[in-house]
């Protein structure tokens, strides 16, 4: 018996007993709309209990009986029940009690199950510092699973489930995320009927796919040439261009937005598709044309030179032997490329006035204001996302290479 | 092809540029003319043009150029053919402060009205009207009147004037393009007060924004560095706050943190963990006391840094895992042989490893976040001390209507810029291959 190893023990109990509770009951709360007070110090005091039993049973020779595990979860129910006199929740059990009785299951499941994996291999003896770090680590990523999980899970589940509650719903109780299906799913779905009806949604949406693929058009068609240039062609000033493309698309929207919105204005192509569509593929090239171009590089460049001499021209060198190889790249490029059209929001602020031609970035910001309810901008939000996740999920693979060749911009 | 080869044999390596490297050169030019011309039309020529606009006394109303407007109507109520009408033009001048000079009215008469007197300034040929009027005063207005009889052809017609719309030209002084130069913009940001805090508040939002982003990556990458089923997915959810438009999940943000009707802030207030709901966005700082000295914490621009740390971790996130995968094994077998314990081995193994990708990606998105716009934009508008210059080009140049102080600004962003990227050049290692 070491009191450092017990002290692991008791302390990584505690820690899971307090994240279980405290993640469970923010859970509980969300979906049913109770509110849920976790009882963290009575549950921090059953995880530790408990994972003092199991280490200890697990250290302990004897094989015989229940397995440490069981044991451990017994106790962590037990005291955490005593404990809190039989409301862990602060909720009575009457109140939800299917959910209340999933929530317990789902803390003591989740608490005993990550102890047993935190604690797996620990002793109440002597531990060498190797041991010891490996349960340190085991902690930390474990936290940090649970972290990184409410912070990226938890806006994008507020996001839809706001956009499907009613006004009066939203204000008053602002912690029921609930899916109300009594109302009927034109209940469920007004805001977003309410959008595509009357707020002429179901037009950003065209307007929003026409700029984002017709600026992956025209910047493969400018990009693709310019990158098999920069890449296979000896020309001089091929080295500094091939650097320049980089710092070219370091340069900040904000700074060319004022004189491009002068000019333009001047030109009469400020409330247009067509400066849009002027202004995103110069935006895009040079990443294309980057990203493109390190690709073309990689290609073994005896397949071309076999093409020339069999009579290819560097055009049908092009079409025929390059662009069918590079064909992932060029579905990064345009993924990579359609995304940040399809995200654009500044340009499309400033020069689009018409709501006839607003992409849908300006139409959402169109709902941002006291006038129009929250759960229409939620909507709107979530029209927003859907497809580009849709996009991303698809070719998941195709993108993360972009996001990686594309380097850091965004 | 072959006679060629021949010749460069027997005369020795070819000298200076020869027809073929000619034409690949003419060709790789060619390819690439289309891309430069698009990115010298809308990225070199506003960055200069930025330079110029910011010398200028330029407001936003400046834009729409002064023109002559001109109403064209029918006079007299002709009822039957040969009955006497006038053709009146109204003309005007929009400018109440710049003149226009060479004014000339064009426009055609009407079917069926024969004129019978014209004003001195205007001339008819056929059916085409032009009137030399010549400079005009700011504010200036006049009337043209056409004296006529109409025919049955003019009294069919329906609105018969209505036939061609009367066209004016003439040139106006363009504040834009005429040679009055000033300082006043940039005198007047430097002066403000306000500027040294925007410019202080840019630094905090671009260090702490980027080194969130990227301890947030880093932790993220080591969690996603082992293999467990799921692996995939958690990577794909992991990458959506990057993905998705920064226009959904800022106003999202906005939703979740709202004082009145905020889950964060309901959450926080039910489960009695703070007694007044926090106006994340909305409040400058709190104040508290540090051994008894009185501080302030920015409340606002923490939000925004943490959003910007939030939706920008994916990015480093995948880096970092990238340049982990590709770090070879053995060095960690050897390591474990001699006894290394796991964080012995993250800190004398992987993050020496990583620091290359670390500093590379620290520059960058330095730079990106110093150039970011759209999310303080979104999120408070740049107010309650979250204003940085990028926001502040914005607020200058459309809220407060004054592009040429707006375009100063931008140059101050843009000088700012060019020093990062120097820097970056300068010490970016190579070896990363970005």
């Amino acid at each position: 018996m070491k009191p450092g190893s017990i002290l692991l023990a008791a302390v990584t109990g505690l820690i899971w007993g307090v994240t279980a509770i405290v993640v469970v009951a923010v859970a509980l709360t969300l979906i049913t709309g109770e509110v849920a007070l976790p009882q963290a110090t009575v549950a921090g005091i059953a995880g530790l209990i408990s994972a003092l039993i199991y280490v200890w049973r697990q250290s302990s020779e004897t094989n015989a009986g229940f397995p440490a595990w069981a044991l451990a979860a017994i106790a962590l129910f037990l005291v955490l029940m005593i404990g809190s006199f039989a409301s862990p929740f602060s909720l009575p059990l009457s109140t939800v009690p299917v959910w209340q009785g999933l929530a317990l299951i789902l803390f003591v499941s989740g608490a005993t199950w990550a102890t047993s994996v935190c604690l797996s291999g620990a002793r109440l003896g002597a531990m060498s510092r190797y041991e010891r770090e490996v349960i340190y680590i085991r902690i930390a990523k474990g936290i940090g699973f649970v972290i990184f999980f409410i912070i990226v899970a938890l806006p994008f589940y507020v996001m839809v489930m706001t956009s499907l509650k009613s006004q009066q719903t939203l204000l008053a109780n602002p912690l029921d995320l609930s899916i109300d299906f009594s109302q009927g799913l034109d209940g469920l779905f007004r805001s977003y009927v309410e959008l595509f009806t009357q707020f002429n949604f179901g037009r950003y949406l065209l307007v929003s796919a026409f700029v984002s693929v017709a600026t992956v058009v025209l910047t493969l068609l400018f990009s693709v040439p310019g990158a098999y240039a920069v890449s296979r062609l000896r020309f001089p000033g091929q080295a500094f261009l091939a650097r320049s493309v980089l710092l070219i698309y370091m340069v900040p929207a904000i700074v060319l937005v004022i004189p491009l919105y002068a000019v333009f204005s001047q030109l009469g192509l400020r409330n247009t598709l067509t400066g849009l569509l002027i202004v995103y593929p110069a935006t895009t090239i040079p990443v294309a044309l980057y990203m493109l171009q390190g690709y073309f590089r990689g290609l073994p460049s005896e397949l071309e030179e076999a093409g020339l001499m069999d009579g290819l021209s560097r055009i049908g060198v092009i079409l025929k032997i390059t662009l069918p190889l590079s064909l992932p790249a060029l579905a990064s490029v345009s993924l990579y490329v359609f995304m940040i059209a399809w995200n654009e929001f500044l340009f499309a602020f400033m020069f689009l006035d018409d709501p006839d031609i607003f992409t849908l970035s300006r139409g959402v910001v169109s709902l941002n204001s006291s006038e129009v309810p929250r759960q229409h901008l939620m909507a709107g939000a979530v029209i927003a996302t859907v497809p580009v996740l849709a996009i991303f999920l698809w070719f998941e693979r195709f993108l993360v290479q972009g996001l990686t060749a594309g380097s850091v911009k965004g | 092809m072959s006679a060629q080869n021949q010749q460069t044999e027997s005369l020795g390596p070819p000298k200076g540029i020869g027809p073929m490297q000619r034409r690949e050169m003419r060709l790789a030019y060619l390819m690439l003319a289309p891309t430069f011309a698009i990115i010298l039309m809308i990225v070199a020529g506003p960055l200069l043009a930025n330079f110029w606009i910011s010398v200028k006394p330029v407001q936003l109303a400046d834009l729409r150029p002064p023109t002559v407007l001109v109403n064209e109507r029918v006079r007299g109520r002709p009822e039957a053919a040969g009955d006497s009408a006038q053709i009146e033009y109204r003309l005007r001048n929009s400018s109440q402060d710049e003149e226009i000079r060479d004014v000339v009215l064009t426009d055609k008469i009407p079917n069926g009205f024969d004129v019978t007197a014209l004003p001195d300034v205007c001339a008819i040929s056929g059916t085409d009207l032009t009137c030399t009027i010549g400079t005009v005063e700011p504010g200036w207005r006049d009337r043209l009147r056409l004296e006529g009889t109409v025919t049955d052809a003019f009294l069919a017609a329906d609105r018969p004037e209505r036939q061609s719309e009367p066209l004016t030209s003439g040139d106006a002084d363009n504040v834009l393009t005429n040679f009055n130069f000033t300082l006043e913009n940039f005198q007047r940001i430097f002066n403000a007060d306000e500027f040294w805090s925007v410019l202080r508040v840019t630094f905090y939002y671009t260090i702490f924004g980027t080194g969130g982003a990227l301890v947030l990556g880093l932790f993220a990458a080591q969690l996603l560095h082992t293999t467990f089923v799921g692996r995939g997915i958690v990577r794909g959810l992991f990458l959506f706050p990057y993905v998705s438009p920064v226009i959904a999940v800022a106003f999202t943000w906005v939703v979740l943190f709202d004082p009145f009707s905020g889950t964060v802030n309901a959450l926080l207030t039910k489960m009695g963990v703070v007694a007044d709901p926090i106006n994340f966005f909305g409040q400058r700082s709190i104040e508290y006391s540090l051994f008894g000295i009185p501080m302030e914490f920015p409340l606002a621009l923490t939000t925004v840094i943490a959003f910007e740390a939030w939706r920008y971790f994916p990015l480093s996130f995948l880096f970092i895992l990238a340049r982990m995968q590709s770090i070879n094994t053995d060095m960690y077998e050897a390591a474990e042989m001699d006894g290394a314990t796991p964080l012995q081995q993250f800190w004398y193994l992987s993050l020496p490893q990583l620091m290359g990708i670390l500093s590379v990606l620290f520059l960058l998105r330095f730079i990106w976040t110093f150039n970011k716009f759209d999310d303080i934009f979104l999120l408070t508008g740049g107010n309650a001390g979250t204003r940085t210059l990028t926001v502040d080009v914005y607020e200058q140049g459309f809220a407060l209507s004054n592009l040429g102080a707006g375009a100063a600004v931008a140059v101050v962003v843009f000088v700012v810029l060019v020093t990062f990227a120097t820097l970056f050049i300068r010490f970016s290692p190579k070896e990363e291959g970005l």
